[in-house]
């Protein structure tokens, strides 16, 4: 059951109370559930769109729905989770704000992680090689990713000050360690933070 | 390992049938009763009761789920899902698979006798709902010294009355499979059953369903309403890469010839005619004509003021949904309003569509994925 999450899910998971009720959107094969079920007693449940990532959450036993963050948000109750978790999704949806504002419809509090755009590997491939970055995070070519709303940490911090969102706690990750608040907008290649409205 | 050998209890074991004398009350206000309940039961139960799975069937389904079929021969009908080192397994859990009332197979049903006159009941029989059904599985548990169900599953039909049991019975229920279904008939399934029972009506044998005394039955009828059903259950493209346009073969000519008749030229039209005659060897019409009207007045949100949602707030039961993708007869929709129904009561739901070429088949072929899915489901019961 010791299996690695990733960093950002680690941070997560070392973040999440325990016995909360947990959203985890995009939960992917179900790894962060899992070990916020058999290590936090969290009653987490899952929303995922790739049918065998939901039938391999299925089968370790999660309860994970086949769905779309875009559209499927809308079914849940307000208030009925403390936490949603938004892991590394963000910028595959079709409206990332909206998707943020049903987060934190849904859950009490709302963990937003995203690769973040401005680090210094893509600028400097945009601005010297003049073409979209290939990078450890952000692997595909312009066309076949499914990253369609690339986002920037400060980006992010001019939507969460525009809603009028509260940050309760932000992280962020340089390879697998986490790094200074100091120009994370800089030298982040990975941003994690908890809100709340 | 040998399961625990079960006691001399004639309630237990393969080929059984119980007589229920309490009447029961159908959702027409009629009372049905005595009610025979022909099942079957595999493993056994454990000393606190804890692992009874009970598996429901579909429209023309059975209770021998894992047994060979007495009259086809053939292997239970879900072998691949319930058996030893299967996601169902009578080395772990107590199984019982009971005929729906209103079929053929040993259960009361148009076809058996009314004691009350010594004939068979025939269209006298009630018109029964989808809820009857399990309500006189409710009774045969009670018969059976089962209060809770670890489980219960099912495909089509079965996941209709599997989705029912929280509804109506909702202590009852730890966990609930609902495979290739739907909360409701839509408009086009009940079309489909209704091109089936004008198909048996017509049939000038069925003489307003009296035709038990001579042997004269509407097979032909039935035979059509079978064929057209079958359809339903298929896909374009598995029909397609099954039979494409081939011509079938005769003797004198072993690829086939167009015979400017109405011969089963091709394949397809062959193989339904059969899948027709054989079925019309093992179903009672009378039974076709009231199964498929009560999954027609099936519809959980209008038994609940038109709330799904609603039908699930009592419930504490986990569910488990599987569409699949090739399925146009209960498409993903269908399941997708079921999940959204459990997500809004708060419910633990879990749905996947799986990936199949078999169309509504698909829930009873090899599928490794569903396998895994209800397998990792039941267990994760036990986390």
């Amino acid at each position: 059951m010791s299996e690695t999450l990733r960093p950002d899910l680690a941070l997560i998971a070392r973040t999440v109370r325990q016995g909360a009720r947990v959203l985890d959107v995009g939960c992917g094969d179900g790894a962060l559930m899992a070990a916020l079920r058999d290590n936090a007693q969290v009653d987490a449940r899952g929303l995922e769109i790739d049918g065998s990532n939901v039938a391999a959450a299925v089968g370790r036993g999660l309860s994970v729905v086949q769905g779309d963050a875009d559209t499927d948000l809308g079914y849940y109750p307000d208030a009925s989770f403390d936490y949603a978790i938004l892991s590394q999704t963000l910028q595959t949806t079709r409206r990332p704000d909206l998707v943020v504002e049903e987060l934190l419809r849904i859950g009490g509090q709302a963990f937003v992680s995203f690769p973040n755009f401005a680090h210094w590997r893509g600028r400097i491939s945009l601005l010297w090689g003049g073409r979209m970055p290939v990078t450890r995070l952000l692997p595909d070519t312009w066309y076949d990713t499914l990253n369609i709303h690339h986002v920037t940490v400060d980006d992010f911090r001019a939507l969460v000050k525009e809603r009028g969102w509260t940050i309760d706690g932000q992280w962020f990750l340089k390879g697998d360690r986490e790094t200074t608040h100091a120009n994370a907008n800089l030298f982040a290649e990975h941003a994690v933070f908890l809100l709340r409205k | 390992m040998a399961s625990v050998p079960i006691s001399e209890d004639s309630r237990f074991g393969l080929r059984r049938q119980a007589r229920l004398t309490t009447p029961l009350n159908l959702s027409s206000g009629a009372r049905l009763g005595p009610v025979d309940i022909a099942y079957e039961t595999y493993g056994a139960m454990n000393a606190d009761k804890s692992n009874v799975i009970l598996i429901c069937h579909a429209l023309t389904g059975d209770q021998y789920v894992a047994s060979d079929h007495p009259v086809t021969g053939k292997p239970g009908w879900w072998w691949r899902l319930v058996g030893v080192g299967k996601p169902v397994d009578p080395a772990r859990h107590f199984i019982v698979c009971s005929n729906v009332i209103g079929s053929c197979m040993g259960s009361s049903g148009p076809a058996s006798i009314d004691p009350a006159t010594g004939d068979p009941h025939a269209m006298r029989f009630p018109v029964l709902t989808i809820a009857d059904m399990v309500r006189a599985q409710a009774a045969l548990l009670d018969h059976l010294g089962v209060e809770r169900l670890s489980a219960v599953i099912g495909g089509s039909m079965g996941g209709m009355q599997a989705l029912t049991w929280p509804t109506l019975f909702p202590d009852r229920v730890e966990s609930c499979i609902v495979i290739a279904s739907t909360a409701r008939h839509s408009a086009q399934n009940i079309a489909f059953h209704e091109v089936g029972r004008q198909a048996i009506m017509a049939d000038p044998h069925w003489r307003g369903g009296d035709y038990y005394a001579d042997g004269q039955v509407p097979s032909a009828g039935l035979a059509v309403a079978r064929m057209a059903a079958h359809i339903t259950y298929l896909s374009e493209a598995g029909l397609t890469e099954k039979f494409g346009r081939r011509l079938q073969g005769r003797p004198e000519n072993p690829n086939g010839a167009k015979t400017f008749g109405f011969d089963a030229d091709f394949q397809v039209e062959s193989y339904l005619r059969h899948q027709g005659l054989s079925f019309v060897e093992r179903f009672d019409a009378n039974s076709y004509l009231y199964i498929t009207r009560a999954m027609d007045y099936y519809d959980i949100a209008d038994d609940h003021g038109g709330s799904l949602a609603k039908a699930f707030t009592a419930t504490k039961a986990r569910f488990c949904l599987v569409s699949f993708d090739t399925d146009w007869l209960y498409p993903t929709a269908e399941s997708r309003i079921i999940v959204h129904a459990l997500n809004a009561s708060g419910a633990q739901a879990s749905f996947v569509e799986l990936s199949s070429p078999f169309g509504h088949d698909a829930f009873l072929l090899e599928c490794p994925e569903l396998n895994r899915v209800v397998d990792g489901f039941l267990k994760g019961g036990r986390a």
